[in-house]
């Protein structure tokens, strides 16, 4: 049976690869845009319909999919994270 | 459909913009009236009783964060450049999801009233306190200079007021929230200014939109039939890569480490609470920037480049000229007043913070040992509020006329390299010593001042040599990692058992903020 202890800092490793891994997503999504601004000019200029190139489409994506990341931070500690932290302390007190 | 620069109200005092602004004022400085009887300790002044809610705070955060820079700035930005504008609009985003995933909660669990609460929790005091107050004031010195220059250059051209005098009218009443009324007050003009910055731009935006037949496509088709397909694109402004690459980093980590934002994490009453006005902010500053998309562009093809810089050089003056075709001299009144709540705002906050690094972790951890009484602390707190504010006026005058858009970018340089290592080390790091915290802060600190003063930006632009010995513009590429080293280093060449043993502290307590308090 593992302690409360052991399993807070499961817990906690949980926590700590959740952030890390979609800081990561951030981190790729951001940076694969700016590689492409710096490298990929031709690409970012096709145009998908008359006005609308992919380097305007693209950065917009970068926006709405940061929001979305937080989005899916925010639910899971909601749903998992804090229902679990707080089953374990809660006989403790 | 294109006007001419001579026939734009902008510059001349106008009767409707006077109106917004007393109105404005008024409502501002009846909130600080009311705010000032529910303020009678510290904990109101610096973090408003802790009873501000998730939505609430996610607006004061999109307040204190979005400045005239970038409302003003990137639409005048997109309207001469295009795309190359659209690189600033993402760039100010991303910070926000790793201000969620890394600091937020951390900060609200651990600390009190300044980020500095948290990195110094289990280290020596002093040491800690003091670089990091070092750190906090440099962020938030540069910043304000900043924004004063550019409300002095704004205020001037709206209203037709002299340089001096925006700047001192805008130190007078920013002062007056932060001094009587301290977070609450701050944060409700900050509210104030949010949803005003937000209607105001979605009505513009809508009003070009109409023109358009709702279509942002033929928006930038009609931009891209009369400028060329180049205004779609990536055009000259990322001429060089790792330059681009190194904005990036200081914007995306210099976010979480401005102290005026993470000061906010501690308004309100959980941790919960804290990840769902993120959340919020995200959503509403992400709004914005996809808006300033439609407002460049709408400038460039309305407007035109040349009227733009016509009426200012840096062509700040796109989004009022907008507001000013569209809806005439009423809505241009309207998103002046709207300009100068958001400056008032931000300096607000920028004072706040710099005001409780000085009396929080100077006057009372420092000079006092945490001896200090109540009553002593909060009249310690007034004090550095009056004290930055008159300095802040002081150097917006001194830099009146001095190139200082630099200086956003150098605020966030030292935030990355400087508050953001030594804050995520702090939290996750059991190993990390007193030693490691203060080298690291010190490199970021010194590290980003010393390469900013070889750098271009410096060297080249400012004073007029033939180059650099420093290429980038931004040192962020350098100094993060450097500092992150420097702290890690440090920490295993040195280790400190107390330290190492106060993370299983941290770690309970950070639990025990999970579960309500």
């Amino acid at each position: 049976m593992p302690t409360v202890d052991s399993r807070l800092a499961d817990l906690d490793r949980a926590r700590w690869r959740m952030a890390l891994t979609l800081t990561g997503a951030t981190v790729l999504l951001y940076f694969g845009f700016i590689a492409l601004v710096a490298f990929g000019r031709p690409i970012l200029a096709v145009q998908l319909m008359p006005g609308l190139s992919l380097g305007i489409l693209l950065g917009a994506l970068v926006i709405v999919a940061s929001w979305m990341l937080t989005w899916i931070y925010v639910r899971w500690a909601n749903t998992v994270y804090d229902p679990q932290v707080q089953a374990l302390m809660e006989p403790g007190r | 459909m294109t006007q001419t620069a001579a026939e734009t109200a902008i510059g001349h005092p106008n009767a409707v913009a006077m109106a917004f602004f007393f109105v404005f004022i008024s409502i501002t400085l009846a909130i600080t009236f009311w705010a000032a009887k529910r303020t009678r300790t510290t904990e109101h002044f610096y973090a408003a009783g802790r009873t501000i809610s998730a939505g609430q705070n996610g607006f004061a955060l999109a307040g204190d964060y979005m400045s005239a820079a970038s409302f003003l700035g990137i639409a005048g930005l997109v309207s001469t450049t295009g795309f190359d504008g659209l690189i600033y609009s993402t760039g100010w985003l991303v910070g926000w999801p790793v201000v969620l995933f890394l600091i937020a909660e951390p900060l609200r669990n651990l600390g009190r009233y300044t980020f500095a609460d948290v990195v110094a929790m289990r280290m020596r005091q002093t040491p800690v306190r003091i670089a990091a107050a070092l750190g906090t004031l440099a962020t938030v010195t540069l910043y304000l200079i900043a924004q004063m220059v550019g409300a002095g250059g704004l205020i001037r051209l709206m209203f037709g007021f002299s340089y001096e005098h925006a700047i001192i009218l805008v130190g007078i009443v920013m002062i007056g929230y932060v001094l009587f009324g301290g977070m609450i007050a701050t944060t409700w003009v900050q509210i104030v200014k949010a949803v005003l910055l937000m209607s105001g731009a979605l009505l513009l935006a809508l009003l070009v939109l109409l023109r358009f037949h709702m279509s942002p496509a033929a928006l930038f088709a009609a931009a891209a039939e009369r400028y060329g397909d180049g205004v779609l694109a990536p055009g000259k402004l990322v001429s060089n890569p790792l330059d681009a690459v190194s904005l990036g980093i200081a914007l995306m980590f210099g976010t979480a480490g401005l102290p005026h934002i993470l000061m906010r994490f501690y308004t309100v009453p959980d941790a919960r609470a804290a990840r769902t006005s993120v959340f919020i902010a995200t959503g509403l500053i992400g709004l914005f920037y996809l808006l300033t998309f439609i407002l460049g562009f709408g400038a460039m093809v309305l407007i035109g480049p040349e009227t733009i810089t016509a009426v200012d050089k840096g062509g700040n003056m796109a989004a009022p000229l907008l507001a000013e075709l569209l809806g005439g001299t009423p809505f241009l009144g309207f998103i002046a007043a709207v300009a100068f709540a958001t400056i008032l705002a931000v300096v607000a906050g920028l004072t706040l913070s710099g005001a409780a690094a000085l009396s929080h972790d100077l006057w009372v951890s420092v000079v006092r040992k945490g001896r200090a009484d109540a009553r002593e602390q909060l009249r310690v707190a007034r004090l550095a509020t009056l004290a930055l504010g008159i300095v802040a006026v002081g150097l917006g005058i001194t830099f009146k006329g001095q190139n200082v858009a630099f200086m956003v970018s150098l605020a966030f340089a030292i935030a990355a390299s400087a508050n953001f290592p030594a804050l995520v080390l702090a939290i996750f790091w059991r190993r990390y010593t007193t030693a490691g915290a203060v080298t690291s802060m010190a490199t970021g600190t010194l590290g980003t001042l010393a390469l900013i003063y070889l750098s271009p930006t410096i060297q080249v632009d400012i004073l007029g040599e033939g180059s650099a010995w420093f290429p980038l513009k931004n040192p962020a590429l350098v100094t993060l990692p450097l500092s992150f080293i420097a702290g890690i280093l440090v920490s295993f060449l040195a280790p400190e058992p107390e330290a190492s043993a106060g993370f299983t502290r941290l770690e309970r307590q950070t639990h025990l903020g999970t579960v309500a308090e």
